[in-house]
């Protein structure tokens, strides 16, 4: 049974639940220190002052450029939309708020709680791509790019799905279930920045050495296995406080439901993990610590979307799910389509937020929402992954993406900030590039 | 080839949404809605095809 019986009517009241809701956000910053553990250290270690310094900068600037410009086009504060009619149906493709917060102070409690997820969740999702740009990707254009997700691309998106956009509309314009359902961000967050993931990767390109002319890829192991671990221990914390939120924010749930929905995502992310564990064990003949710490977050991402909607069981289906595929698509795009993701997002963050908004659907009862859930990731692969992709080839022509040889071949961290992360010890060097 | 594969996507999308709007029939909608994911799914297929780099190069 649904732990969540239906979508409340009302929002969650009162001073009591505002400060609930308030104090899970306090904790969702964890899972972006998550993140920024584990795209360090699945980096090499003479890039990894240049990952930590890349993910502040990127979380920072992600947030300045949402309140000055993104935020407004939410339309989380204010009550104007861009609408157009087609078929007799409003269609509100963009928000049109105050620019720089005006009036922040006097917006509704609930609307306050809105911007802060939006916040947190736009530092997020500017952050996923970082990692999967590792080891050649300049920190100007990866702050630009962060710069342009936070203006532009993740607003349009939160509009659509979370605020007063179509996609939230389709249960009322439509008769689709309740709407394209994303409380946790699965779609806004981890599909966007898994997408975002795989236009950096192709405009950047692989790593050197990474492809060699004859033979299978190069594996370049993470430096420390121990960050990445750590990394996905604070996640679930993160996690869990924005499941709860997103499912009192987005879906209204009732206080009362947000244990049922931290267990969801605990059970996901262990399903998850048991499932990676097994695979690689089958595949390789012992774990792999990288990959099971993928398929970790792969569940935890895939919960995003449906730990508030769908029964333990269902949950624990689907991480396992999610924990299968992850390394099984690392592989393949490693091997089969020379995509050099060192993060793994695009598998991690992209794909497995997909299936967690396909499950959110098909173990939904109410009818119709399974057809929303695809009209959603319609918009998501013919919107966002061309438009990002444009945006970043324009970017890129302004402030290349990649760095030069010597810069590669000497590590991002004396290239770019002029010392290592780890001066005392000796960097062994790199075979590949003799 | 890339570029080719990143415009047919947005077709599957708005293929999704006629589909919206022409067919108030449940069972239709959702087949021209999985039609619009499977012209997506092409262009992205063709898309991932034009960006697999030859063997030993790398973009710059």
């Amino acid at each position: 049974m649904n732990p969540i019986p239906s979508i409340a009517p009302a929002p969650a009241s009162g001073d009591a639940a505002f400060a609930f809701t308030f104090a899970l956000l306090l904790l969702c910053p964890l899972a972006i220190a998550g993140i920024a553990l584990i795209n360090a250290g699945l980096g090499r270690s003479r890039s990894a002052s240049q990952a930590m310094i890349g993910n502040l900068s990127i979380v920072a600037l992600g947030a300045i450029v949402f309140a000055f410009v993104g935020a407004a086009f939410t339309g989380t504060l204010g009550n104007k939309d861009v609408v157009f009619y087609a078929a007799g149906k409003p269609w509100s493709v963009l928000g049109l708020g105050p620019f720089l917060l005006h009036g922040l102070s006097h917006a509704a409690p609930q609307s306050q709680l809105a911007l802060l997820f939006e916040f947190l969740a736009v530092s997020m999702a500017a952050l996923l791509p970082w990692g999967s740009g590792a080891d050649r990707w300049r920190l100007a254009a990866g702050c630009a790019s962060a710069a342009v997700l936070a203006a532009v691309v993740f607003p349009i998106a939160a509009h659509w799905i979370w605020a007063s956009g179509w996609l939230a509309q389709l249960g009322i314009n439509f008769s689709l279930g309740a709407g394209f359902l994303d409380p946790g961000g699965a779609a806004t967050v981890h599909v966007l920045g898994g997408l975002s993931a795989l236009a950096v990767v192709w405009i950047a390109g692989p790593r050197r050495g990474k492809f060699p002319k004859e033979g299978l890829s190069i594996a370049m192991p993470g430096h420390n296995a121990v960050y990445v671990l750590f990394g996905c221990l604070l996640a679930l914390v993160g996690w869990l406080a924005f499941n709860a939120a997103g499912a009192v924010i987005w879906v209204h749930a009732p206080l009362g439901a947000l244990p049922g929905t931290a267990i969801d995502t605990l059970l996901s992310a262990s399903g998850a993990l048991a499932a990676t564990f097994s695979v690689t064990r089958f595949r390789f003949g012992k774990p792999d610590a990288s990959l099971c710490a993928n398929g970790w977050l792969a569940g935890l991402v895939a919960s995003s979307a449906s730990a508030a909607l769908v029964s333990p069981a269902a949950s624990l289906f689907i991480g396992a799910a999610a924990g299968i595929f992850t390394p099984l698509l690392v592989e393949l795009f490693e091997l089969a389509l020379s995509i050099d993701d060192p993060s793994g997002a695009i598998t991690v963050h992209g794909v497995s937020g997909l299936w967690g908004l396909v499950a959110a659907g098909i173990f939904s009862p109410a009818p119709g929402q399974l057809i929303a859930q695809f009209v959603g990731i319609a918009a998501l692969l013919g919107v966002f992954l061309p438009l990002v992709y444009l945006l970043f080839a324009l970017l890129n022509r302004i402030v290349p993406f990649r760095v030069d040889p010597d810069g590669e071949r000497v590590g991002m961290d004396l290239h770019e900030l002029g010392g290592g992360a780890y001066p005392e010890f000796v960097i062994h060097r790199d075979d590949s590039y003799r | 080839m890339k570029y080719a594969g990143l415009l047919v996507m947005p077709a599957g999308f708005f293929l999704t949404i006629a589909a919206l709007v022409l067919f108030p029939d449940p069972s239709r909608r959702a087949a021209f809605v999985l039609c619009g994911l499977a012209v997506e799914a092409m262009g992205l297929a063709v898309a991932v095809r034009g960006h697999i780099l030859p063997r030993g190069a790398t973009r710059s």
